[in-house]
C-alpha cells in the first residue's frame, strides 16, 4: 500500500511552506482545492493565511459540509487561521468555524504586524520549541477534552484533541519538523 | 535570516494565493473583506484617477487609513513615496501592517530608496527586472511585487516583468560560480542575493504581481507565470461592478489552474474598467519606470 497521503487546503495561504514541512517529515502531500481532491487525501492541512478569505472559499465553493464531514473521520491540522476554522467558536468579530476542536479562540489578539514574533517555548511537551506568531490568535478557553501541548504567556499555542492538531503559531515557518512529525503519526498508517 | 526578517516575509507568505485590493475608504474596504481579499492597500486615489489628475500623489491621509484599518480585520496595507523615510515613520507608528513603497506615488528622492531594514513595519516595492527586485531585497524589501503599469488596465506590462524576472532567474541557475560574480555586476545587486537566485531559481521573498490586472484571467495569467499572489488596483473599483469582480478575482487566484472554475469567475461581470494602450504613453506618462 502508498504511504500515507497528506493533503493541504491550497485556497489561500502558505500552502507551499506546510508541503515542503510535510516532505521533511517524511509524508506526500497534495494540494487540495476541491470536494473531490479532499476525498483522495488521509488527513488535511489547514494552513495560516487568512480566515476571512478561507472562510469565504470553503463556503462559496461548496467545501464546508464535506470538510465537516471529513474531520469527523480523518486527522485535520490547522496553523494559525486553520486553527481557527477548526474551533468551537470565534471572536472579534464572531465568526463561523467547524467546531472540530473545543476552544475558543479571539483573532489578531496580540495586535497588528508589528506585534508579530519569534519566540522560544521553554516548557513545550517535547522538549523547547520555536513558535513564529504572525497576527495570531489566542485560544481564551480549552474544553477539557483538549490536551495543551505548548504554552506561550500562559495560553494554550499547541493543542490536540483526538485525530486534530491545532497551532495558533506557524510550525511550517520553523526548521524543526516535531509539529509536522505529530501530525503525519496521525494519518492512516 | 534574523527574527525580525522572518516575521516579515512570514506576513507575505500568508497572503499567498490571494488578492491585494486598492480601496480609498472604509465602504471600499468592507467590499473587499466581503470578497475574499486577502488583505487591503489603503490609498487617496486609485491608480486609474493619479493618472487621470496629475499633481503630486503623496501617502494617504492619517484620517483614512485609520478609518480602514477599524472597518476590516484583514491586514492593511498602505503607499508611502519612494525614498520618503518619514511617511514610512508615519504608516509604521500608525501600525499598518505592511508598506508599499510605491512608483505610483510621487517619488521623493530621485536617488534613494527608503532604508527598509531600520524598520519594525514589513515592506513590499515593485521591480520590473531580477537587478530591481534584488537591490529592494538588499534594502530590507520583504515581498516584491511586479510593477506592471498601474492604472493601464492592460496586462501586457504586468506579464513583461514577471517574464523577464522569471527567465533572468532561470538563466542564473546554469552559471558557474565566477559567472556569478559578473553577472551581479552586471544586475547591479549584491552578490550573495544572486547567488541565492541562481540556487532557488527563486527571489529569497515572496513575489506577487501588480499593475494592469482588471479581469479574472489576467489575475490567472499573471499566476501562471509564476506570481505567488495579485495586487488588483484600479481593476476592481473603477469597473462596473465591483463587488461582483472583486469575488470573481478572488476565485481566478485561487483556481489559476482550473478553466472550468475560471469560466463560472467570469461569468456576469459587467463592464471591466477602461484601458489605455501602454505603447501609446509618453514616457514622461509611465509610473513603472519611477525606481532605481
Amino acid at each position: 500500500m502508498d504511504a500515507p497521503l497528506a493533503g493541504v487546503l491550497a485556497l489561500q495561504g502558505d500552502f507551499e511552506a506546510h508541503r515542503k514541512a510535510l516532505a521533511d517529515a517524511g509524508a506526500r502531500s497534495a494540494e487540495v482545492r476541491t470536494a473531490g481532491e479532499l476525498e483522495r487525501v488521509d488527513g488535511l492541512v489547514i494552513p495560516g493565511g487568512e480566515s476571512t478569505t478561507l472562510l469565504k472559499l470553503l463556503k462559496d465553493e461548496k467545501l464546508w459540509e464535506p470538510l465537516r464531514r471529513f474531520g469527523r473521520q480523518r486527522p485535520v491540522f490547522g496553523t494559525c487561521a486553520g486553527a481557527i476554522l477548526l474551533a468551537r467558536r470565534v471572536t472579534r468579530p464572531e465568526q463561523e468555524c467547524l467546531g472540530l476542536m473545543d476552544f475558543e479562540v479571539e483573532r489578531n489578539a496580540y495586535g497588528r504586524q508589528v506585534q508579530s514574533r519569534v519566540v522560544r517555548i521553554e516548557d513545550a511537551e517535547g522538549g523547547p520549541l520555536e513558535a513564529v506568531f504572525i497576527r495570531a490568535p489566542i485560544v481564551r478557553t480549552a474544553g477539557p477534552g483538549v490536551r495543551v501541548l505548548a504554552r506561550y504567556n500562559g495560553d494554550p499555542v499547541l493543542m490536540e484533541q483526538g485525530l486534530h492538531l491545532a497551532a495558533t503559531f506557524h510550525p511550517e515557518l520553523s526548521a524543526g519538523r516535531r509539529v509536522h512529525r505529530l501530525f503525519v503519526a496521525k494519518l492512516r498508517p | 535570516m534574523d527574527d525580525t526578517f522572518r516575521v516579515k516575509t512570514g506576513l507575505a507568505e500568508m497572503l499567498k494565493g490571494g488578492v491585494i485590493m486598492d480601496v480609498t475608504n472604509a465602504e471600499q474596504a468592507l467590499i473587499a473583506a466581503r470578497a475574499g481579499a486577502a488583505a487591503v492597500m489603503a490609498l487617496e486615489r486609485v491608480p486609474a484617477d493619479i493618472r487621470k489628475e496629475g499633481g503630486v500623489a503623496r501617502m494617504a491621509p492619517v484620517r483614512k487609513i485609520r478609518e480602514i484599518m477599524e472597518a476590516v480585520d484583514i491586514p492593511v496595507m498602505a503607499k508611502a513615496r519612494i525614498g520618503h523615510f518619514m511617511e514610512a515613520r508615519i504608516l509604521e507608528a500608525l501600525e499598518v501592517d505592511y508598506i508599499d513603497e510605491s512608483e505610483v506615488l510621487t517619488p521623493a528622492d530621485e536617488e534613494h530608496h527608503i532604508d527598509k531594514r531600520a524598520f519594525k513595519v514589513p515592506f513590499v516595492c515593485g521591480a520590473r527586472n531580477l537587478g530591481e527586485a534584488l537591490r529592494r531585497i538588499a534594502e530590507g524589501a520583504a515581498m516584491i511585487r511586479t510593477k506592471g503599469e498601474a492604472g493601464s488596465g492592460n496586462i501586457v506590462e504586468a506579464v513583461r516583468h514577471m517574464r523577464t524576472i522569471q527567465k533572468e532567474m532561470r538563466q542564473l541557475t546554469v552559471l558557474g560560480k565566477e559567472e556569478l560574480v559578473a553577472e551581479a555586476k552586471k544586475l547591479q545587486a549584491p552578490l550573495e542575493l544572486v547567488q541565492y537566485a541562481a540556487e532557488h531559481g527563486k527571489l529569497p521573498v515572496p513575489n506577487f504581481s501588480a499593475g494592469g490586472i482588471a479581469t479574472p484571467a489576467d489575475a490567472a495569467l499573471v499566476m501562471q507565470l509564476g506570481a505567488e499572489a495579485v495586487f488588483v488596483g484600479s481593476g476592481v473599483f473603477k469597473s462596473e461592478d465591483p463587488e461582483v469582480r472583486a469575488r470573481a478575482i478572488v476565485k481566478a487566484a485561487t483556481y489559476y489552474n482550473d478553466p472550468v472554475k475560471l469560466l463560472e469567475a467570469s461569468e456576469e461581470l459587467g463592464m471591466a474598467m477602461p484601458g489605455l494602450d501602454v505603447a501609446k504613453l509618453a514616457a514622461s506618462e509611465l509610473l513603472q519606470t519611477r525606481g532605481w
